[in-house]
């Protein structure tokens, strides 16, 4: 049967093959040095795309201009690099914050017993059950949005989906014999939670923190959008397609195009290179 | 197996209800702390432009009518209470009972929410399914990258795109809103109701399909490679016959559980796709009640949409359960890890 033979080599079962994984490697390589690009050219801009520049209003992409000018006159391509910078920032520093929620929590739950894990599994299920928006639009209410509520809301937000993964790795891991034997040498929970379990869990939350960054990045940008965000006055990708709405019924289609589209290059870009570092740490999952 | 089925779904649900109603205390006590540190003073929201013409006195014996003096956990138990009765407050931007809001916003909603649940789940399982039959072949690729970049596309900026080549540029719809501007919603035709529910439900759908697709994609490759599969092919069986009998039933529940799973971000695409088209629905109602400080309508909406969307998880859990007696007896008390 040729159709079987074939879907073997396409659908390797157990590893990708070589060239497979060279090629996700490469991917991520890319990837990884146009994320390192984004800052840089947000350097370079200096104050363009900031500054107004009211002779230019309006522009549509040309090679000066080449994503267009906006209401103010402000080049678009600058100023989509510094938004994405900004993104760039929080989204990494919330998915820093949400990971370590995320492990102290499981790892508490680990060390103290019963109780305390099904009030860590209870607050997942509370998170969870909520609306991820509602909920963020709810935090940054409270806190009068700007970039630390935006930052704080989104760590408050994105750990439950760790937690749960590495909840069920934890579970593993306390069957296996040698933490067994620490127990019965009478090292306490709190103990081999640190000791033992802890450094097993490290290549999750790499793995979890790089994929988690895409997903705090397209919840900052819908938040600055609904207006809780970042401030309407800085450049970000949110407001930046706020103030297009006004501009789209007369036909002024870049204001709306490249900032969104640059928003999906760099989060599948992130996801790219999450996915290379999957296939380091945990190349038996990692090729669905 | 030692529980017969009935029983152990019976003790599943109840323990599932229960369960229910403290995580609904428990949003509901962390959405109140939430709106009462907001720096937004309901008194001066409620005033909105009034409040030139309203000296400290008059904002005093407001607060002391609203019952703001006393402590948060009188004020807390006070709101539980009137909402276990029914009373949901007093919506201050739209100058109506809460309930009422609601009502009318949902009845808005409804169409857009549901006809793109069920649309992203048809689409979904169709996609999903053409894809998994022919894994490796183009169309599973198309699909797959469709799939993908749709997953990791923002929501609000599909809607975006939509009315610009849609609505701007083409003329086929209408720019915003439920109905034609200046018309009473009353008044407002089925077919001209159609035509502005169209592009934002094909926003929601266009995003809401990838999860599904990639699902079933990867349950009917699953299926095609067991050895019934192969047996099937032995005897003469069609690559279609073996689709259509081993691989859509076995796939079909998988795919539900997964649409039940997903209400969250539905709702949450709804409030984006809602305020990029301005269709007057539940979720524009929360934008605009966390906007201009509108508290009882934001906490309302906040627990009627986690009542939804927990119901969909707890669902999504138990279907899960049925189609897998492995996890179905064994921990039970550990709660769902499948999500």
């Amino acid at each position: 049967m040729a159709e079987l033979g074939e879907r073997q080599t396409l659908e390797p079962l157990i590893l990708p093959r070589m060239d497979n994984r060279v090629r996700s490697f490469a991917a991520a390589a890319v990837c990884l040095f146009l994320i390192l690009l984004i800052p840089v050219a947000a350097l370079m801009a200096g104050s363009a795309g900031v500054a107004p520049d009211f002779t230019a209003r309006l522009v549509p992409p040309d090679w000066a201009h080449w994503f267009g000018t906006d209401q103010m006159g402000r080049d678009m391509f600058a100023r989509t690099a510094k938004a994405l910078t900004t993104s760039l920032w929080v989204g990494l520093f919330a998915s820093a914050c949400s990971v370590l929620i995320a492990v102290v929590m499981v790892l508490v739950s680990a060390a103290s017993g019963r109780w305390m894990d099904a009030l860590v599994s209870l607050a997942i299920d509370a998170t969870i059950g909520l609306p991820h928006l509602v909920l963020l639009i709810l935090i940054c209410f409270a806190l009068g949005g700007g970039p630390f509520a935006v930052t704080l809301a989104l760590a408050l937000t994105h750990w439950p989906r760790l937690a749960r993964i590495l909840r069920a790795e934890v579970m593993q891991i306390k069957q296996a014999d040698y933490i067994i034997s620490a127990r019965h040498f009478g090292k306490s929970w709190a103990a081999i939670a640190v000791g033992h379990v802890l450094p097993q869990l490290v290549p999750q939350m790499l793995v979890g923190f790089v994929l988690m960054v895409p997903h705090a990045i397209l919840h900052e940008a819908s938040l600055t959008f609904l207006g809780f965000g970042l401030e309407p006055t800085s450049p970000a990708i949110g407001v930046m397609l706020a103030d297009s709405m006004r501009y789209l019924t007369a036909g002024k289609w870049w204001l709306g195009l490249f900032p969104g589209l640059c928003l999906l290059l760099f989060v599948l870009c992130f996801d790219a290179v999450g996915n290379g570092l999957r296939l380091i740490f945990d190349p038996r999952t990692a090729q669905t | 197996m030692t529980r017969p089925l009935a029983q152990s779904l019976a003790v599943g649900l109840a323990y599932r209800l229960g369960r229910l109603a403290v995580v609904l205390l428990l949003v509901a006590a962390v959405a109140f702390s939430l709106a009462k540190i907001s720096p937004i003073d309901p008194v001066n929201a409620y005033l909105g432009d009034d409040i030139a013409r309203v000296g400290p006195e008059q904002k005093a014996l407001i607060a002391e009518r609203w019952g703001l003096n006393e402590a948060p956990l009188t004020q807390f138990v006070r709101w539980a209470q009137n909402i276990l009765q029914g009373d949901l407050g007093y919506s201050m931007i739209y100058n109506a009972p809460v309930s009422e809001v609601i009502a009318s916003r949902f009845w808005t909603s409804l169409p857009l929410v549901g006809l793109a649940w069920l649309l992203s789940g048809i689409l979904g399982f169709a996609l999903g399914v053409v894809a998994g039959a022919n894994s490796g072949s183009w169309i599973d690729r198309v699909i797959r990258v469709y799939a993908y970049v749709l997953s990791c596309a923002p929501t609000f900026w599909i809607a975006i795109l939509l009315l610009l080549a849609f609505a701007v540029f083409l003329g086929w719809a209408p720019v915003c809103c439920a109905g034609p501007i200046g018309v009473v919603p009353e008044d407002v035709t089925f077919s001209d109701r159609l035509r502005h529910l169209a592009l934002p439900l094909a926003a929601l759908t266009v995003f809401g399909v990838s999860q599904v697709a990639l699902h079933t994609r990867a349950k009917m490759i699953e299926i095609l490679n067991l050895d019934a599969a192969l047996y099937a092919r032995a005897q003469g069986a069609t690559k279609l016959d073996i689709v259509l009998r081993h691989g859509l039933r076995n796939a079909a529940l998988p795919a539900v559980t997964i649409l039940f799973a997903s209400l969250g971000e539905l709702f949450g695409g709804s409030i984006l796709a809602e305020q990029v088209f301005s269709y007057p629905g539940l979720g524009q109602a929360t934008v605009a009640a966390g906007i201009k400080g509108d508290v009882p309508l934001l906490l309302a909406i906040t627990l009627c949409l986690t009542l939804f969307v927990s119901v969909g998880n707890m669902i999504a859990d138990m279907l899960y359960r049925l189609v897998d007696p492995r996890i179905r007896d064994g921990d039970l008390l550990t709660g769902g890890d499948h999500g």
